[in-house]
């Protein structure tokens, strides 16, 4: 789908300082030889089925379809990969790739610590030297992953610049960047930046769509009616999305993060809110105000508190190809409950924003229609965070 | 007052070309620090339009930015401080700030105001030559010179960048952002011999990381001017409203130092 500018239709690009340039242009080379390498891509299966526990596991959600009355809904159990994220499939090949390329250490941005979790334990894995930008607000959020970074031997870089969440973590781990190249490799965790790294990206992480489009034929004999994804960034809904956009017949639905509602000011739900913009390397859609300076953003889940969307995303929300919904974090927090409850599985909160978005679809659609949630994470990480929503103290010293 | 061109700029021995972000402090106090710094022998200025996320940026300007905005400053401020600037100096004035600032207020809108007041460049630092076109073409029809950069990465690209260059070269002395460092290691006098071979005529000048008088004359000898941002908006940072002296007193150092290299 990328044009040989780099670009999805008007988005994407590559608006970096030139400083990163010859980085970028040395990056889409590599990736380009590697991508149709045997013996790379045998490595990084190896390393996707043994190490990260592929293919992940497409399950048949009955207690919930029951409940809700409607459409047959399937899960797809990205939470059960090694790290309990769809992040490893992305940073297990964008580390093997950067060892491929000679370098010897890593960064990456993190917001909710999932996408720095990875990148931690690939680089353990691969002896790569290991440093994570996390923003101060997120890492009071996410404690627990910031410990988890640095005793997978991680240094983690507390951002204190901006408004200390995930864009400025973005905004320090590309200021890393431009100071050291040469040995140095920025792990973009999701489906946005400049070319090529929304189409890498979304390259490993198609993964998803790829088993689950093979495991819903062979357990239904067809294709989906829709697939649903949460949207912050963009990568497990690319992931979700990508092997089912020519199947014009499947629905691709997004869910961003609508905070405390789209017309509240605290939102993140770029689609709903944005405007078209140039930021963090691309042209795509950010939330914004009158003069173009980004906008602060807010959503219970760190991982969706960013004020842009990958631009492939915008290309497919431009032509009609995929929808995009907004859905609070009180409906959030209610599908997290929901689905613990009436599945036994804890999703992840930036997950619960498309589960949410599933328990409003599902009694619309009828009991022959089938459709599948990406669920991108499981939600232990996010316990705290909830209980605090719902004025529940939990002493962990205890 | 019809505004000078860039390249008289560079006709007073080695330039000298300080930034300041608009509406640090207020726009009065932009509008009385470029004022100073002109009387103090400043060639060309280079007035940042504040962004919120300015990923080119070292923590001083960082600050600067914020500061200026929770002020309120916004893209129209800068243009009315120009225009008031006008009415009071010739010198050439270029803008400095990121894409998202200019995509937004709307090219043709922003070239064709940058005219009417007198800007005769702007630098855009995240937007490199492979992107030129978002906005190249606009600029050029308003006489706008959008100045291109130069990295200590740049190595075969220089050739490209710098046949194609307008205004004046900027060569960017470091890798990372911006901010005062005390020792520049890359091998500029390879980067402008590059220069000088891909482009004789286009002035070309140095920055990132350039504090003092020594650093300064030494960067003009082998190049036609030198750039200082974060020396200026750390003056500004500790002297608040009251930073005309000192920042008269730096920049006359700082031009003293070069002229003559």
């Amino acid at each position: 789908m990328t044009n040989p500018e780099g670009r999805f239709g008007d988005f994407g690009g590559q608006y970096v300082p030139e400083t990163l340039m010859n980085e970028l242009i040395h990056l889409e080379e590599a990736y380009n030889h590697y991508k149709n390498d045997p013996a790379f891509n045998k490595e990084l299966n190896d390393l996707l089925n043994n190490y990260a526990g592929r293919p992940s596991r497409l399950y048949y959600a009955e207690k919930m379809t029951k409940d809700l009355g409607g459409a047959k809904i399937y899960l797809k159990r990205e939470d059960l990969n090694h790290t309990g994220a769809h992040k490893i499939n992305n940073c297990l090949g964008q580390v093997l790739l950067a060892k491929k390329m000679g370098k010897t250490r890593v960064i990456a941005e993190t917001g909710a610590g999932q996408h720095g979790v990875a990148t931690a334990t690939v680089a353990a894995l691969m002896d790569m030297e290991c440093e994570i930008f996390m923003g101060e607000k997120d890492c009071q959020r996410q404690k627990l992953n910031v410990y988890r970074m640095e005793l997978l031997g991680a240094k983690v870089h507390h951002v204190t610049s901006g408004s200390q969440v995930l864009k400025d973590a973005v905004n320090e781990a590309m200021r890393e960047w431009a100071s050291r190249t040469e040995d140095t490799h920025y792990v973009i965790g999701s489906t946005m930046g400049p070319h090529p790294f929304p189409t890498i990206v979304r390259d490993f992480q198609s993964v998803i769509s790829k088993e689950a489009r093979a495991q819903i034929l062979e357990k239904e004999g067809r294709l989906p009616d829709a697939v649903l994804a949460c949207v912050g960034g963009g990568s497990n809904a690319m992931g979700m999305f990508y092997n089912f956009i020519p199947d014009k017949n499947v629905r691709l639905i997004g869910c961003e993060a609508a905070g405390r509602g789209i017309d509240s000011g605290e939102t993140a739900a770029t689609i709903s809110t944005g405007k078209m913009g140039v930021f963090h390397g691309m042209k795509s859609l950010f939330c914004q105000n009158d003069y173009g300076q980004i906008d602060k953003v807010y959503s219970i889940s760190a991982g969706l508190d960013y004020p842009g969307i990958g631009p492939e995303h915008a290309y497919l929300h431009s032509i009609g190809r995929a929808e995009y919904v907004p859905v609070t974090d009180d409906e959030a927090v209610n599908a997290f409950e929901y689905l613990s409850r009436t599945e036994g599985i804890i999703p992840a909160l930036e997950s619960s924003h498309a589960v949410a978005y599933a328990m409003k679809l599902a009694p619309q659609m009828s009991k022959d229609q089938i459709m599948i949630i990406c669920l991108s994470g499981r939600g232990d990480k996010d316990v705290a965070s909830v209980a605090k929503y719902r004025g529940i103290t939990v002493d962990l010293e205890s | 007052m019809e505004a000078k061109r860039i390249e008289d700029a560079f006709k007073n021995g080695k330039a000298f070309i300080p930034f300041i972000t608009a509406g640090d402090q207020g726009i009065d106090k932009t509008e009385e620090y470029i004022l100073a710094m002109r009387d103090a022998g400043a060639d060309l200025i280079e007035i940042g339009i504040p962004f919120s996320d300015p990923i080119a940026e070292g923590i001083v300007i960082q600050e600067a930015d914020l500061r200026s905005l929770e002020a309120g400053t916004t893209t129209d401020d800068a243009f009315e401080l120009v225009a008031r600037l006008r009415t009071k100096t010739d010198m050439p004035l270029v803008f400095m700030t990121y894409l998202n600032i200019v995509y937004f207020y709307g090219y043709e809108k922003f070239f064709s105001k940058c005219e009417e007041v007198g800007i005769s460049g702007i630098i855009i630092p995240d937007m490199p030559y492979e992107e030129k076109d978002e906005c190249a073409g606009i600029a050029a029809a308003h006489h706008v010179d959008v100045v291109s950069m130069i990295a200590p990465t740049s190595e075969e690209r220089i050739r490209t960048i710098a046949a194609d260059a307008k205004g004046f070269l900027y060569v960017v002395s470091s890798m990372g952002v911006t901010g005062v460092r005390s020792k520049i290691t890359t091998d500029l006098g390879s980067i402008m011999k590059a220069v000088r071979a891909a482009n004789s005529t286009i002035p070309a000048a140095i920055g990132f990381g350039i504090n003092t008088p020594a650093q300064a004359a030494e960067m003009a000898k082998i190049a036609d001017g030198v750039i200082v941002g974060s020396a200026i908006e750390k003056l500004i940072a500790q002297y608040g409203k009251n930073a005309a002296q000192p920042i008269y007193d730096y920049v006359k150092s700082m031009k003293d130092a070069v002229r003559s290299v």
